[in-house]
């Protein structure tokens, strides 16, 4: 009983330690707010996503068009407008 | 050591409601220490929650029966092994191992998430926080494992069909899988709350949402082969509602892994990605009240108890809070692209999820029609085998001719010449199959048939995949067949690890086929010195025999196998007779013919006064397969989540950008 209850007072502690670590690390802090992203950054996250996907699409094509999955006709008709779209893409995100 | 538990269940308690509502208020008005603060307490209620974990654990290796708990569950003469795994084998003990995954999920997940932005994770927490606190208020006020009693001279025992190895592996499987549907509910929950409608949340839980359906898939396949071996009926999987229960969730988190990967590829089912992840996750939580509540009858469900209504309440504040939420972010859900053609690979990522959710669907139609029959009439009904076959046919076999039809398809759109290419060799493959099984005598069952034509087709058409792949890579240049085969894997981990598995899923079918379409059944009343004959195998049956152990008393009828002259060794169905239980369970015998994959299974149905026995003997061609198709998609599934350097380094040059500042 007695080890019980010790080892639950440690335990309660314990969390309460761990809980209050945030503010007793940093009693007072100079900028206290979570700062999601702003609108450029958002932006940019986008056109990253954007950009992988276009190079993914582009490298789907050739490796399908490898493995004969994609027929000559069926790849010389996506492949340019998947590479505009690659470059594009490559620049807003570059940019 | 009870008070320890308990102090220590009250602890997690209230870190958890902290983690909910500090959580909350930090991500609602932007509050970097006390998000910190409250997924410090997620973490410190998973400690907690682990020492009240030990502490019940602890109270069944010492077989300590003042904890209600244990006494209601073991029984002195129960072996250790057992006795720890009644841990799980009760009503309590199972919400704590929910608890208690579900709080290592969390601080895994929420410490691992790097790349998904502290505004969403400030979200994840307080929507973890808020499921964890519904299971520790039920351990806490409503279904505690520390009650306690004046110790009686010896438990009541543990339900002997639990008594099986595959109980030590079998629920903790299905909770690591059920549990973790969590982990991606949260997240995208998250991302919704904070407005981020990015793929960060997806990246972020990849891999513990296949971890997740890993751990249920494995977790319905142990269940089936314990079903199997101690259930004694023949079979492995009765459409009993707690096995769809396990069955729904699985099937949601399967089309949920197809559809994300059009997100990822194309931007588009970002609303369907977050329906299915809901749904997975309410599916879950549902299977956990059908076995848990005591609701129905089934032989899964071990308890009755008061625990329904408090699920029902907090199922129906998920879906609807749920749907409300994503009901609000439709604006930020928009695709911007649209499906280019009917014929591509995203059409049949689309076609297989409506035939995964629409198989989902029924089966949960299945499961809830009696409950809801009963309350609206008052008088019990039952839906039944063929129901559950009928739908098994008509979405699974379309489901299955897409696993093979998919992979041969281009993202984007096909053309007709290259469709006819691509088709070709696994359509002939799967023609010449069918047309040597109709010529074999396997036309006694059409779907039996069909099933294997579609195996074929898709068996083929992964072997052509990894074959044209592998030349494709081979042909780049400087590497031999072997490195362009290891790189192709590499290269792709989930599409290749994703084709191990539908081979897996193939060789199950075929098992399943096999054994239930072409099996033969024969009963019959034997003396000592009858025989009787079940496909090709002469049993003889040559008397009983008994043994008394420490906790039953086992009774075994012994059956000589013969086939063609040869003698194939004794086989001993029987019964065990529990003492503290007091009940009985069948005992079957099985021969496995590894080189066939076919089983004898023996039944001792009724053990007469007479000394006579009722034998009942199943062939089951092929079973097997469905035993080692677990290991190959359990192969699949390690492929896809082994981690990839390449991939890891694209996303952290993706991600590095927006979320160094946030």
């Amino acid at each position: 009983m007695t080890l019980a209850l010790a080892v639950g007072a440690v335990l309660a502690i314990a969390a309460v330690a761990v809980v209050a670590a945030p503010f007793v690390r940093e009693p007072v802090a100079a900028d206290d707010r979570l700062l999601p992203p702003d609108a450029a950054q958002q932006l940019q996250l986008a056109r990253a996503e954007e950009r992988d996907r276009a190079l993914d699409a582009l490298k789907e094509l050739e490796f399908d068009h490898r493995t004969g999955k994609v027929s000559d006709e069926d790849y010389r008709a996506q492949v340019g407008m998947l590479r505009q779209r690659a470059a594009a893409a490559l620049r807003d995100a570059d940019g | 050591m009870p008070d320890l538990g308990r102090a220590a269940l009250v602890t997690a308690f209230l870190l958890l409601v902290y983690a909910s509502v500090a959580g909350t208020f930090a991500a609602w008005h932007s509050r970097r220490r006390l998000a910190q603060s409250a997924q410090n307490a997620l973490i410190a209620a998973f400690g907690a929650t682990a020492v009240a974990a030990a502490v019940l654990l602890a109270a069944l290796a010492r077989h300590d029966l003042s904890f209600t708990y244990v006494a209601q569950h073991t029984s002195r003469e129960l072996p250790l092994g057992y006795t720890l795994t009644a841990f799980w084998g009760g009503q309590e003990g199972s919400l704590l191992l929910w608890l208690l995954v579900l709080g290592g999920y969390s601080v895994a997940a929420v410490l691992t998430a790097r790349r998904v932005g502290r505004e969403v994770l400030a979200w994840v927490v307080p929507v973890l926080g808020l499921v964890g606190t519904f299971f520790a208020l039920l351990l806490v006020f409503v279904a505690s494992p520390f009650a306690t009693q004046p110790a009686p001279a010896d438990g009541a025992g543990l339900n002997p069909s639990l008594q099986n190895p595959y109980m030590a592996v079998h629920p903790p499987m299905l909770y690591l899988g059920y549990v973790g549907l969590t982990v991606p509910f949260a997240f995208a929950m998250g991302a919704l709350l904070a407005r981020r409608t990015d793929e960060r949340w997806i990246v972020a839980t990849r891999r513990w949402t296949l971890a997740a359906w890993a751990f249920l898939g494995v977790g319905q396949l142990l269940g089936a082969h314990w079903a199997y071996v101690e259930i004694g009926w023949g079979g492995y999987y009765a459409w009993d509602p707690v096995e769809n229960a396990a069955l729904m969730p699985w099937l949601a988190a399967t089309a949920y892994l197809h559809s994300v990967m059009i997100q990822e590829k194309r931007g588009m089912l970002k609303v369907w990605n977050v329906l299915l992840v809901t749904l997975a996750f309410c599916l879950s939580i549902f299977g956990t009240f059908l076995t848990r509540s005591g609701i129905i009858q089934s032989i899964h469900s071990f308890t009755q108890s008061s625990i329904g209504p408090w699920f029902l309440g907090f199922i129906c504040f998920i879906t609807a809070a749920s749907l409300a939420l994503i009901f609000l972010r439709l604006p930020l859900l928009r695709a911007k692209t649209r499906l280019e053609s009917l014929v591509s690979r995203e059409a049949t990522f689309l076609y297989n999820n409506l035939l995964l959710v629409a198989l989902a669907l029924t089966i949960l139609w299945g499961v809830v029609y009696p409950l809801l029959s009963e309350a609206v009439t008052g008088e019990a009904s039952t839906v039944s085998k063929p129901y559950y076959n009928f739908f098994l046919h008509s979405f699974g076999l379309p489901l299955l001719l897409l696993m093979g039809i998919g992979p041969l398809i281009a993202w984007r759109r096909a053309s007709l010449r290259a469709l006819g290419r691509t088709f070709l060799w696994p359509t002939a493959a799967a023609v010449v199959a069918g047309i040597a099984l109709l010529a074999a005598g396997a036309g006694s069952s059409r779907v039996g048939v069909i099933a294997y034509t579609f195996s074929v087709f898709v068996l083929a058409s992964i072997v052509l995949e990894f074959a044209r792949g592998t030349s494709a890579r081979k042909a780049l240049g400087g590497v031999g067949w072997g490195g362009a085969f290891a790189s192709l894997i590499a290269r792709n981990r989930r599409r290749y690890g994703g084709y191990v598995v539908h081979a897996a899923v193939v060789l199950f079918a075929i098992g399943v086929a096999g054994s239930s379409a072409y099996q033969t059944v024969r009963e019959a009343r034997l003396h000592p010195g009858d025989s009787m004959t079940v496909a090709r195998n002469r049993l003889v049956f040559r008397g009983f025999e008994s043994s008394t152990q420490p906790n039953h008393r086992a009774i075994r009828a012994n059956i000589d196998v013969y086939r063609g002259g040869e003698y194939l060794g004794r086989y001993r169905p029987g019964k065990n007779q529990y003492f503290a239980e007091d009940q009985v369970s069948n005992e079957v015998s099985i021969r496995h013919d590894l080189l066939t994959g076919a089983d004898l299974f023996l039944i001792a149905d009724q053990v007469n006064s007479d000394g006579s026995v009722d034998l009942k003997a199943l062939q089951k061609p092929l079973v097997n397969l469905i035993w080692f198709a677990g290991f190959i998609f359990v192969g699949g599934s390690l492929i896809a989540l082994w981690p990839d350097a390449r991939e890891e380094r694209r996303l952290a040059e993706r991600y590095e950008g927006a979320t160094m500042r946030a």
